[in-house]
């Protein structure tokens, strides 16, 4: 690890004169760069598409914001953003902590299932702890009975705690997947220094452990709370007021598009502005580990920890998964299995289908400039893979606007090319496709660029020493290096495709509706025990990618 | 590479490609709508057996669709735009998506409150948005209209819908249309002054909550009560008509217009002259116990054993038109 500024310099020595000396395209690896460069603008076009808007002064619904909402939702969105924040850091960290460096009764399940609460969309979870836990709900309405009174006090879940801790129950894997494989990454030289300067546990933890899977860790975090910001189905069950919630009050209730896509951008340059901050503060520091997967020696947890940890671990899975789908089954059985048709067949395999095309253009696309942003780490890379990542902020159905825009002139433009040919590729399955990728890629990026972190510079320079082409390094030496860590980012992104509903919505061909569509159609009338049937097979699709990241990335 | 593979490889993609760009059959008829699947495809199942006229339907949430109709322009495949509320349906005629039509048979059978002055849009079904009350703790004397539950004596006993619900947004821009923004934007006040408990997302959480006791009185619309008692014939709840000594129940259409570049405008008339006729009326409305807009047609038992009522007979463009200072008034009285 000292070594490393040495290698900095090396590298900058390397590459800045030649940089220099054929200008930036036609410079060592130009093309790849330029590659990199064109997917962050193809990312972003659908962003841009909203700056026109700006040409536009929309000062009725800014100054009626200004004068009413905006201090409420400004601090709405502060709250939330950093109670969610904290939730999925401690919980995911913790738990990560707990399943990949100690050994405690019920390890080997929790590790694995503390992952499928993934599968549960935010807007899923949030009607049904709603369903159960509001005033008029199965546990108030039996504890009255019990108690034999109409006024009992129970805390009010649809509040503030309430979104806060639906939001971190259904958004903390993320955080915990992702520390959950540094963790795993670095294996037993961490514990075993740690052990030899006579470090106990928590200092390991919190000197060693944490410190080395910060970008890791902030991947994660970055990912939950980009979600939370753009969330809007939870947030309208909750009838909590965000900053997304007041986008789309201008647009759909105060019919005004343009005042969306201002606010829009300024969410955006906010997260982006987040995002660099982060990364400034990360510093020049790298960690390299060269240990294997072997985490052989985890910590004994006995006694009153071991059941801290086993209770801790149970408690959360109860309440992200285990009662949630409970609930849903007890939906299901109630309302009767009559909506369960042989469509059902199509909705599960137009889910499953988009899932996969979107995980691997995704996940091709994050690679590639996760690769290239460690190979030329100047300001233009670095800047592009910000700008390509941006989407997952973006309140989805102001972004399936944007991708519809882009298509529908392009449809003119092939049409005027070639005479006449109607709507081709908005309303595609291409428009859906590209929505996912714009959508997902911070998705991808996050554990594709986590794990592109345990490479270090010596294996890429020895292989560039002997003659491989950046084809052949990327072909022969990270991809097998990067297998687990692709893994993941696909099947996130997967799993985040089969969630998707505002730009599905939108931008799916006709005759191509998916399970999140089929809730939508129950949910848009209020039919929340109906919604129970799609949701509930969409958790059981969802589960099967779940389990088969986890019997790819367990031992 | 090979060159067989390559060939292979792009004839796969020619393939695939194929397969996901969207090509559809052009002469059926194609309908975009907010109002959701389960209610309108037995209708369009109904009206291909009958006609053998196949319909295409995209469903959506009311913004999206119509900037998908917005951007789509001339190319656009849909002939019909159908919402659940006439708000959005006066926006789309405000920016020009739908087309004029002049059909005496729509005329005839919608009554002229309930569809455009211009006949750019159908009002199809009726909703009525009115009082409900917990029968255990309220009689319907101590009721009278939606202005007068925010009196004193319902203090920290009413329960409403969310304010982003176009549905509320209707009901308090045809408060405007009546009392003008001063007084209304005092009546909403005085209903938040009332609230047992922050406005709910939707109509059927108010309707358990008032069944559990946390409410006494709230603001549904009538299909949401019909499906409760439906569903729980027992629960002491009960509907009111409000406002019957004055101006008439708010009421809502769920709607359709055709839109400005259909390309199969008369079967698009024609379809929508079929919706307003008296069998479809009826599959139209019952499916969710609505109110057929065709006066002559009778709605589902559920429905007619609410009684009759007099309706708020403005017409509903009115609703669309004060949209936007309906809105702007229940943020400023602190409605949620």
């Amino acid at each position: 690890m000292t070594t490393q500024p040495a290698i900095e310099q090396v590298r900058v020595a390397y590459t800045v004169p030649v940089a220099k000396r054929r200008g930036w395209l036609f410079s060592h690896g130009g093309a790849w760069r330029l590659t990199g460069v064109l997917i962050a603008v193809l990312t972003a076009l659908p962003l841009l598409m909203l700056l026109p808007a700006w040409l536009t002064a929309e000062d009725e619904v800014w100054r009626h914001l200004a004068d009413t909402l905006l201090v409420d939702l400004l601090r709405n969105t502060a709250v939330l953003t950093l109670g969610v924040g904290v939730g999925v850091f401690v919980l995911g960290v913790g738990l990560a902590w707990l399943t990949a460096m100690c050994e405690f009764p019920g390890r080997r399940i929790f590790d694995w299932a503390l992952m499928l609460p993934l599968g549960i969309p935010t807007y899923v979870l949030a009607f049904v702890f709603i369903g159960f836990l509001d005033f008029s709900g199965p546990i108030q309405s039996s504890l009255r009975t019990l108690f034999d009174t109409d006024t009992l006090w129970f805390p009010p879940i649809r509040s503030e705690g309430g979104v806060i801790a639906v939001m971190v129950l259904a958004l903390y894997p993320y955080v915990y997947m992702l520390a959950r494989a540094a963790f795993l990454g670095q294996g037993r030289n961490v514990l075993e220094s740690g052990r030899v300067l006579g470090l106990n546990p928590w200092q390991v933890f919190f000197r060693i452990s944490l410190p080395m899977a910060r970008p890791a860790i902030a991947a994660g975090v970055a990912l939950a709370l980009m979600e939370t910001l753009a969330d809007f189905g939870a947030m309208t069950i909750f009838n909590y007021d965000t900053f997304t919630t007041a986008i789309y009050k201008a647009w759909f209730d105060l019919f005004n598009l343009p005042a969306a896509a201002q606010l829009s951008t300024l969410l955006l340059l906010f997260v982006a502005l987040a995002l660099v901050a982060e990364r400034q503060s990360r510093g020049r520091a790298r960690f390299y580990s060269g240990g294997k997967h072997a985490s052989a020696q985890r910590y004994q947890l006995t006694g009153k920890h071991a059941w801290l940890a086993s209770g801790s671990a149970a408690l959360v899975l109860a309440l992200a998964f285990l009662i949630p789908v409970a609930q849903l089954v007890v939906w299901v059985v109630r309302t009767g299995m009559a909506d369960l048709d042989e469509r059902y067949l199509e909705f599960v395999s137009h889910t499953l289908l988009l899932g996969v095309m979107g995980a691997l253009l995704t996940v091709a696309c994050a690679l590639l400039l996760a690769y290239i942003r460690k190979q030329w780490p100047d300001n233009i890379t670095r800047f592009s893979t910000q700008l390509a990542t941006l989407g997952y902020a973006m309140p989805g159905a102001v972004l399936a606007v944007g991708i519809m825009l882009l298509f529908t002139w392009m449809d003119a433009g092939i049409e005027i090319m070639t005479g006449g040919t109607g709507l081709l590729l908005s309303s595609s399955v291409i428009a859906l496709l590209f929505a996912y990728l714009v959508r997902f890629l911070a998705v991808a990026h996050g554990p594709v660029e986590s794990a592109l972190e345990r490479i270090t510079p010596s294996i890429q320079q020895a292989a560039r020493s002997l003659g491989a082409s950046h084809r052949e390094v990327l072909w022969r030496i990270y991809l097998p290096v990067l297998r687990p860590g692709l893994l993941t980012a696909a099947l996130l992104v997967f799993v985040d495709i089969m969630k998707e509903m505002p730009a599905t919505l939108l931008l799916r061909p006709f005759d191509w509706d998916t399970l999140a569509i089929r809730i939508f159609e129950m949910t848009s009338e209020g039919e929340w025990e109906r919604a129970a049937l799609p949701a509930l097979t969409l958790v059981l699709v969802g589960l099967i990618p779940v389990i088969l990241l986890v019997r790819r990335s367990g031992k | 590479m090979t060159h067989l593979k390559r060939n292979a490889l792009g004839i796969a993609l020619c393939g695939w490609l194929a397969m996901i760009s969207n090509v559809h059959a052009a002469d059926d008829l194609v309908v975009y709508s907010a109002r959701n699947e389960q209610l309108i495809k037995p209708l369009f199942d109904a009206y291909e057996k009958e006609t053998g006229t196949h319909i295409k339907f995209l469903t959506g949430k009311e913004g999206p669709l119509l900037e998908r109709l917005k951007a789509e322009g001339a190319r656009t495949p849909a002939d019909i735009l159908m919402t659940v509320d006439a708000g959005n349906l006066w926006q789309a005629a405000q920016s020009g998506l739908l087309a004029k039509v002049d059909s005496r048979i729509l005329n005839e059978n919608i009554p002229a409150h309930l569809r455009d002055p211009d006949g750019q849009w159908y009002g199809l079904s009726v909703r009525a948005r009115t009082i409900v009350y917990n029968t255990k703790k309220v009689k319907p004397a101590d009721l009278s209209t939606y202005e007068a539950l925010g009196d004193a004596k319902w203090q920290g006993r009413l329960c409403l819908r969310s304010s982003k619900k176009v549905y509320n947004q209707s009901m308090v821009a045809m408060m405007i249309a009546h009392h003008g923004e001063a007084q209304t934007e005092a009546v909403v006040k005085s209903w938040v002054k009332n609230l047992a408990t922050t406005p709910f997302s939707d109509d059927d959480s108010l309707l358990n909550a008032m069944a559990a006791g946390q409410c006494d009185v709230g603001i549904v619309n009538n299909y949401y009560f019909g499906r409760f008692q439906r569903k729980t014939p027992d629960a002491p709840v009960n509907i009111f008509w409000a406002n019957q000594a004055s101006n008439g129940v708010h009421v809502n259409v769920s709607g359709a217009g055709v839109t400005k570049h259909a390309k199969h405008r008369n079967a698009a008339v024609k379809f929508l002259e079929w919706l307003s006729s008296d069998k479809a009326q009826n599959l139209f409305a019952d499916a969710n116990l609505e109110f057929p807009a065709n006066p002559k047609v009778k709605p589902d038992p559920i429905v007619t054993s609410w009684g009759p009522f007099k309706q708020d007979t403005i017409n509903l463009a009115e609703a669309g038109k004060l949209q936007t200072r309906a809105v702007m008034l229940m943020d400023r009285a602190g409605y949620k």
